[in-house]
């Protein structure tokens, strides 16, 4: 263990002294200002005798383990709350924090520093967040026996911490959040499933703080990989109906539905009244069927043609859905009067003549199934065919929407 | 008025989805120790301790609801809490004292079901281990809502002392007149046995599993009138099952003639002369209580410690994900049964040691309860109104009081 290194539990009951060595006081806490400088603690907290004192990190000579904090600047004004400092152990020590790259909900233990020198002082700089048993032991016997011998009885336990560049803060309060400037676009760049489950570990009221920052089209996503129904709506609920809406546009029609269907009525109305007019028409019209016939368990998103289409129809049609292609690999064809009249797999494309048509590309038989069709026979039907996809007509044989094998994979699961 | 219909139904639904967390609760604090100190108090004093159950339920409302308040507001468990607002070190006190309570209540249930089963003639040797198997399997193998729902299915068979306290055929009127007639008597041992009664009833691993449980399956302050609703039905359950109980014994051994009884099985015994089925639903009861709480009690301390000390924990996850989780949840399990197969261990004093140490870690539970439920920058607007923070505090000293004299009868009997 290198001897720069201070952890918080040792800085905590540091005395300070002054420009004499004499002692005015002990440390009670400490305090980043985010805006300044995103590692380096800037205030230190001092208790002496009724009131608290602020040391400014530039009033510090020296710090060391043994000898305590060293003054060069006597000047301390008294300590009053800050809105823009973020206080270790108030708003640190024992909260969750989000480890990113862990992609998990950990607790902190304690906090790791280093000392450094810039020249003229010393200064401190968070370097890690302490999550495991070795910090535990830490501060369980913080104050019990000297820090050096704590130090020597850690040794064996291995360390377990997160770097503080990969901890994120969660604050729920958005005025807080600003001033401290804590973002979560690091948890943007997570996977969507990831992040859910995250998500999930929160308390309700961290939830919405990150579902409210962070972009719609993310949230969307992660919301769609939220497993439990209720928890999904719960979110949505808690959220301003505008960004309850951002987030329901950029989500699957069917998931939306999926979730506007758990909330009560007044407020899905009130999140589909600010959502725009294409999805909201998609999701409405997937709301009126039944959640669990063919009609509430489709997709509306699909790439449709006409049945004379030829090849090259079909390749620009593709190119005009490219926000599809992920996960595509059937197209449709319809007659004149919209009614379904074949399937044709993706992958067929590829071996194609050019000027084929596609008709004579579709599958020999076409399965379809009415919107009506219960859920259970729709399962049936995958596992009977070995289904990828499966289209779903309305009365009149028409094309009302497609289900895919995920949407089976989350029935199923759900059992 | 069809309005109101329409708002009524809706609020039965919820009723219904929130079912869980407090009936489980409620239902499992009869475990094998309370069956015995009710049939105890039956089979000593007939009709007389029924009066006691009224305030008991009262006690038990008022705490569990607080805690289940606190669930539903904050979203987290009351080991979070603890931890959020008193640090480390006390939470890591306070659940090493609540492993060391735990350990012992969970012999007392494994001793239950060695005691319930050799009734049927099966020896200790078989059914313990048996039963520590398959307690461990269903939890580790399940997830929350699956192992939830066998749960309440075990709630259904407490309905067996309900049906054995009929076929006793004991005196109804006695029981009504006593249920609501208060007799105090200086007796030492009908003194032990009212805070016997009261000392079993609440628990502090109930706290803990309650919040947890409504915290896990989701219910939000939103719902919260319901959850409220269920947990005051379950624990008016916990009382309408010792009714039974206590009326069971009452009839068929205090009528016949008074005496002490040494467990539970003896009490099981005893109904023998009032028919075979009034004997085998007894016994079938303690073994399904026993049951009941071993899997209930290693799984709640499992979850609250890491949760507490933020290791990860939850039926949820995969072993590898949570290995302390999983590692102290087998190891409460195979201590708590393993004991109970030595030969010659001092079981019974184990059982009553279990109680005393329920009753010294009950006030600190408490009290953290009431100073948590209190803070305003937790509850918001859910905090205790004036009025029912006097109720409550009423209730802490008073259960606080009942449960150190009862810690100090049975410390004094135990040297």
């Amino acid at each position: 263990m290198a001897d720069n290194l201070l952890f918080f539990t040792e800085l905590i009951a540091m005395p300070v002294l002054d420009l004499k060595g004499r002692r005015i006081g002990r440390v009670k806490d400490a305090a980043l200002v985010p805006l300044l400088h995103a590692s380096r603690v800037d205030r230190f907290l001092v208790g002496g005798g009724d009131a608290w004192l602020t040391v400014r990190f530039d009033q510090i000579a020296s710090i060391a383990l043994g000898a305590g904090i060293q003054l060069s600047d006597e000047q301390l004004v008294p300590y009053h709350d800050d809105e823009y400092m973020l206080r270790i152990a108030r708003d640190l020590l024992d909260q969750q924090i989000i480890d990113v790259t862990g992609r998990k909900v950990v607790r902190v233990n304690d906090i790791t520093m280093r000392i450094q020198n810039d020249g003229q002082r010393d200064f401190l700089a968070v370097t890690e967040v302490d999550i495991g048993m070795r910090s535990i032991v830490r501060r369980v016997l913080q104050g019990v026996l000297p820090p050096l011998w704590i130090r020597r009885l850690m040794r064996p336990i291995p360390p377990n911490s997160i770097r503080w560049e990969f901890a994120n803060v969660v604050e729920p309060d958005p005025l807080r959040r600003l001033r401290l400037n804590i973002s979560y676009n690091k948890l943007e760049d997570m996977h969507p499933a990831d992040l859910a489950d995250i998500v999930e570990d929160l308390a309700p009221a961290e939830r919405e703080a990150i579902f409210e920052t962070i972009d719609s089209e993310v949230a969307a996503d992660a919301l769609s990989e939220v497993e439990d129904p209720k928890m999904q709506a719960s979110i949505l609920e808690a959220l301003e109906p505008e960004k309850a809406a951002d987030i329901v546009e950029e989500m699957a029609p069917d998931e939306a539905a999926d979730v506007l269907s758990e909330l009560e009525e007044e407020t899905s109305e009130e999140i589909l009244d600010e959502m725009d007019s294409e999805p909201k028409t998609e999701v409405r019209e997937l709301l009126e069927f039944e959640e669990d016939t063919a009609g509430g368990m489709m997709n509306t998103e699909c790439v449709v043609l006409h049945e004379n289409a030829s090849l090259k129809d079909a390749m620009a049609a593709l190119k005009g859905n490219e926000d599809l292609l992920e996960s595509l690999n059937t197209l449709f064809l319809i007659d004149a009067d919209e009614r379904l009249t074949a399937a044709v797999p993706l992958a067929r494309l590829f071996l194609a003549q050019n000027g084929a048509k596609l008709k004579d590309l579709a599958t020999e038989t076409l399965i379809q199934v009415t919107v009506d069709e219960k859920q259970d026979r729709v399962t049936e039907l995958f596992d009977k065919y070995n289904l990828l996809t499966l289209p779903v007509v309305d009365e009149d044989g028409k094309l009302a929407g497609v289900i895919t094998a995920d949407d089976i994979i989350s029935v199923l699961r759900q059992k | 008025m069809r309005k109101l219909l329409g708002r009524f139904r809706y609020h039965i639904l919820v009723f219904f989805a929130v079912i869980g967390p407090g009936f489980i609760t409620a239902v499992v604090d009869n475990d094998s120790g309370g069956i015995f100190t009710y049939s105890a108090a039956g089979a000593q004093f007939g009709y007389l301790p029924l009066w006691t159950l009224l305030p008991i339920t009262v006690l038990l409302i008022i705490t569990q609801e607080m805690c289940s308040r606190m669930g539903a507001v904050t979203g987290k468990g009351l080991s979070d809490l603890i931890r959020e607002e008193f640090g480390l070190r006390i939470t890591f006190l306070t659940m090493a004292a609540l492993v060391a309570v735990n350990l012992t209540n969970v012999m007392s249930e494994f001793a239950g079901v060695a005691e319930s089963l050799e009734l049927f003639h099966v020896s200790r040797y078989v059914s313990v281990p048996l039963v520590a198997v398959a307690v461990w399997v269903v939890v580790v193998k399940g997830n929350y809502s699956s192992v939830e729902k066998i749960f309440l299915f075990a709630c259904v068979f407490y309905v067996t002392y309900v049906i054995s306290g009929f076929l006793v055929k004991p005196d109804w009127k006695e029981a009504a007149i006593y249920s609501v007639k208060p007799v105090m008597m200086l007796e030492p041992s009908y003194i032990y046995m009212v805070l016997g009664m009261v000392g079993t009833t609440i628990a502090p691993w109930m706290q803990f599993y309650l919040q947890a449980a409504v915290v896990e399956k989701g219910i939000t302050a939103k719902e919260y009138a319901e959850s409220r609703i269920e947990v005051i039905v379950g624990c008016f359950m916990t009382s309408v099952i010792a009714f039974f109980i206590i009326v069971a014994c009452a009839g068929a051994i205090y009528s016949v003639k008074p005496r002490e009884i040494q467990d539970a099985g003896e009490a099981a015994l005893g109904l023998r002369p009032f028919g075979e089925y009034a004997f085998k639903l007894f016994s079938i009861g303690l073994l399904n209580a026993s049951v009941f709480a071993a899997s209930i009690l290693p799984l709640s301390t499992a979850y609250t410690v890491c949760e507490g000390l933020g290791f990860e924990a939850g039926v949820n996850r995969r072993l590898r994900e949570a290995p302390i989780f999983y590692a102290l949840y087998t190891l409460l399990i195979a201590v708590g049964a393993g004991v109970v197969l030595i030969p010659k261990f001092p079981l019974v004093k184990m059982i009553l040691l279990s109680q005393v140490l329920n009753g010294m870690l009950l006030p600190f539970v408490l009290i953290f309860m009431i100073l948590l439920i209190n803070k305003r920058d937790l509850m918001g607007d859910w905090v205790n109104p004036r009025w029912f923070n006097q109720i409550s505090w009423i209730t802490i000293v008073l259960i606080i009081g009942l449960t150190m004299a009862y810690v100090g009868v049975l410390v004094r009997g135990m040297q």
